[in-house]
């Protein structure tokens, strides 16, 4: 069945994405920052023996996430690992400098054996432009420039470069170099047609970020990427997508869990945006219809195979333990996700595409 | 075929080509532009929404019964405003902080945004609506008329027949229309206040504003 190989484009990937949430301990009680990230350790190491391919892990500057240096934590699991991608999800470009940024990731290649792998993005969350000193209203012309740059960077040769919002560079050469001498590099996506546009221009593989909605929304998107590709001549071989969800043994178990964990995570982050507290009805809502891939594994299972198929992507990452839950849920998660919600939605695509010999 | 059938729309992001590809699916004719030259979103624009004509924001006005704002507030004074002069304008646009910055004249809490604009849009006649309800809810939620649980869009303006005719366009983008009260009133569906992102039907919106009532 999974046999395919990982260089095939028809091989799908499964992910497991964190921006280092805090879970509770069994006294239910929120666990420290520091033992927040031990915890996205151990799931990684966990999810590396299931033979899960990638842990991306994404930058926030909150109190409620653990994770501000992905690429410091992707070191440590790079070290208790054999076989998964170590990425992030994303690194926000705009906030940070390419040249550091490669550095960093060229470095993790290193400690990893080219396990390393960057995905940059806008970000939804800009807590990161007043701390490092960025304007917010440079929020479109910073990402434009470091985009460039960072591509530039990515050819691993001396880089002459110059704009308006960092240092120009004169045949700067960057170290350390990576061994396959490719950085492998996606750009991740929200809404808008422009940064699709943009992924397709320096031929970077696409990942869209699908937090609501129907999935189906996207389609045109693909298609747009696709079409993008083609005008630019650069390649649209792999689009991912990425969604939140949670998996416990029943239906009602996971939705007994992820849901006070969800509104949790959601009215906190809506009460710095201004958007009201989520209903149940708009929650079930997400879990049956939307971007909520929340019950038991087949049902996890299934909702992720249709998805796969309607939006034509090889990679599906899933974003686990939003808000507070658990820590054991979470590991227990994890483990559903490698041994049966991943064999299951291989089974389902292949009894679909009616070529379950491969 | 709808009344008051060009429209124009200002802003080709997530919202810019939601409610293009609503309108045209209603029937209308869409003029849309981003912030520079037609063939920026050109591309954008032939798949996501075909039918619609990519062109500038001064074109695209030109041909416009109505002009929908649908770009970043902090952005409003790139809006091109004498050629919106006599102009039908909905404003979408909400203050949002993580893209227009913090220190913005739309973080006073006593004056709505859209008064600000229509103070700048001198000679446009300014209406709010189409602006408290999240893109994707916009695109999955659009119902036709008599649809039970059909969702409602609050609608803010100054003078009625503006609103009639703002209601009527609502109406046919696949939403009831709820007329909350003048152009002031529609603080309420601002970040911050309870009908920002709802997405509910006509009797709670309207549940909703009246306890709302200042
Ligand atoms: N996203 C939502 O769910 C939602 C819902 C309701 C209301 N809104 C409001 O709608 C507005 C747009 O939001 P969005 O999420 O669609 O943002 P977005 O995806 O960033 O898109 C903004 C668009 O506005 C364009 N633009 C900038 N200046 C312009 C100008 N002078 N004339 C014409 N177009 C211009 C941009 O073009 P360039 O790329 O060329 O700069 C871009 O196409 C905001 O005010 C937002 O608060 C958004």
């Amino acid at each position: 069945m999974a046999t395919k190989k990982k260089t095939d484009q028809s091989y799908i990937s499964f992910g497991l994405d964190s921006f280092g949430d805090i879970p509770r301990g069994t006294d239910g009680k929120l666990l420290t920052h520091a033992a927040a990230i031990r915890q996205v350790i151990d799931e990684a190491v966990l999810a590396d023996k299931l033979g899960i391919d990638t842990i991306a892990l994404g930058e926030h500057h909150r109190e409620d996430f653990a994770i501000s240096s992905p690429e410091m934590v992707l070191a440590a699991i790079a070290s208790k690992t054999k076989n998964i991608k170590l990425a992030s999800g994303v690194t926000v470009l705009s906030s940070d400098d390419p040249v550091r940024v490669f550095e960093r990731f060229s470095t993790l290649d290193a400690v990893s054996n080219g396990r390393a792998q960057v995905i940059l993005g806008r970000g939804s969350f800009t807590e990161s432009f007043p701390l490092f000193g960025y304007d917010l209203r440079d929020y479109e012309i910073l990402f434009e420039e470091k985009i460039e740059l960072f591509a530039e960077l990515l050819k691993e040769k001396p880089v002459t470069w110059s704009g308006t919002k960092r240092a120009s560079l004169d045949k700067a050469d960057v170290y350390p170099k990576t061994e396959s001498g490719h950085l492998e590099t996606f750009v991740g996506v929200g809404g808008s047609p422009q940064s699709v546009i943009r992924a397709a221009k320096y031929g970077f593989p696409l990942m869209l970020a699908i937090i609501g909605g129907a999935p189906e929304r996207f389609v045109p998107y693909v298609d747009l990427y696709k079409h993008a590709a083609q005008e630019f001549g650069t390649s649209s071989d792999m689009i991912g997508m990425h969604s939140p969800g949670f998996i416990a043994d029943t239906d009602e178990e996971a939705v007994k869990i992820a849901w006070p964990a969800h509104k949790t995570n959601f009215d906190r982050i809506g009460r710095t945006r201004g958007w009201p507290p989520i209903t149940r009805e708009h929650f079930d809502y997400e879990v049956s219809n939307g971007s909520l891939y929340i019950g038991s594994p087949e049902t996890v299972a299934r909702k992720i195979a249709k998805s796969i198929k309607t939006l034509g992507v090889n990679r599906f990452d899933l974003v686990y333990g939003g808000g507070p839950m658990p820590a054991s849920a979470r590991l227990h998660m994890v483990e559903l996700y490698g041994t049966k919600v991943i064999p299951r939605v291989r089974e389902l695509l292949a009894e679909q595409s009616g070529d379950a010999s491969k | 075929m709808p009344a008051n059938k060009t429209l124009a729309i200002l802003g080709a992001g997530k919202l810019g080509v939601v409610l293009t590809q609503l309108a045209l699916r209603a029937g209308y004719d869409v003029y849309i532009a981003g912030s520079g030259s037609a063939d920026k979103i050109a591309l954008s624009i032939q798949v996501l929404t075909p039918g619609a004509i990519a062109t500038t924001a001064e074109d695209a006005v030109a041909h416009a019964d109505i002009v929908i704002l649908a770009l970043p507030l902090g952005k409003y004074r790139t809006i091109p405003a004498d050629k919106l002069r006599g102009k039908l304008v909905i404003d979408a646009m909400n203050y949002w902080w993580e893209v227009d910055g913090r220190e913005s004249e739309f973080a006073d809490p006593m004056t709505s945004s859209s008064e600000i604009v229509q103070d700048y849009l001198v000679g446009a006649r300014v209406v709010k609506a189409l602006s408290h309800m999240g893109y994707h809810h916009l695109l999955d939620e659009s119902r036709p008329a008599g649809t039970p649980g059909r969702k409602a869009i609050a609608i803010a303006g100054d003078n009625d027949t503006d609103n009639q005719t703002v209601a009527a366009l609502v109406n046919n983008l696949g939403f009831d229309p709820v007329i909350i009260g003048p152009l002031a009133r529609g603080k309420i569906l601002e970040p911050g206040h309870e009908l920002f992102g709802a997405h509910v039907d006509k009797k709670s919106l309207l549940t909703i504003a009246a306890k709302n009532e200042d």
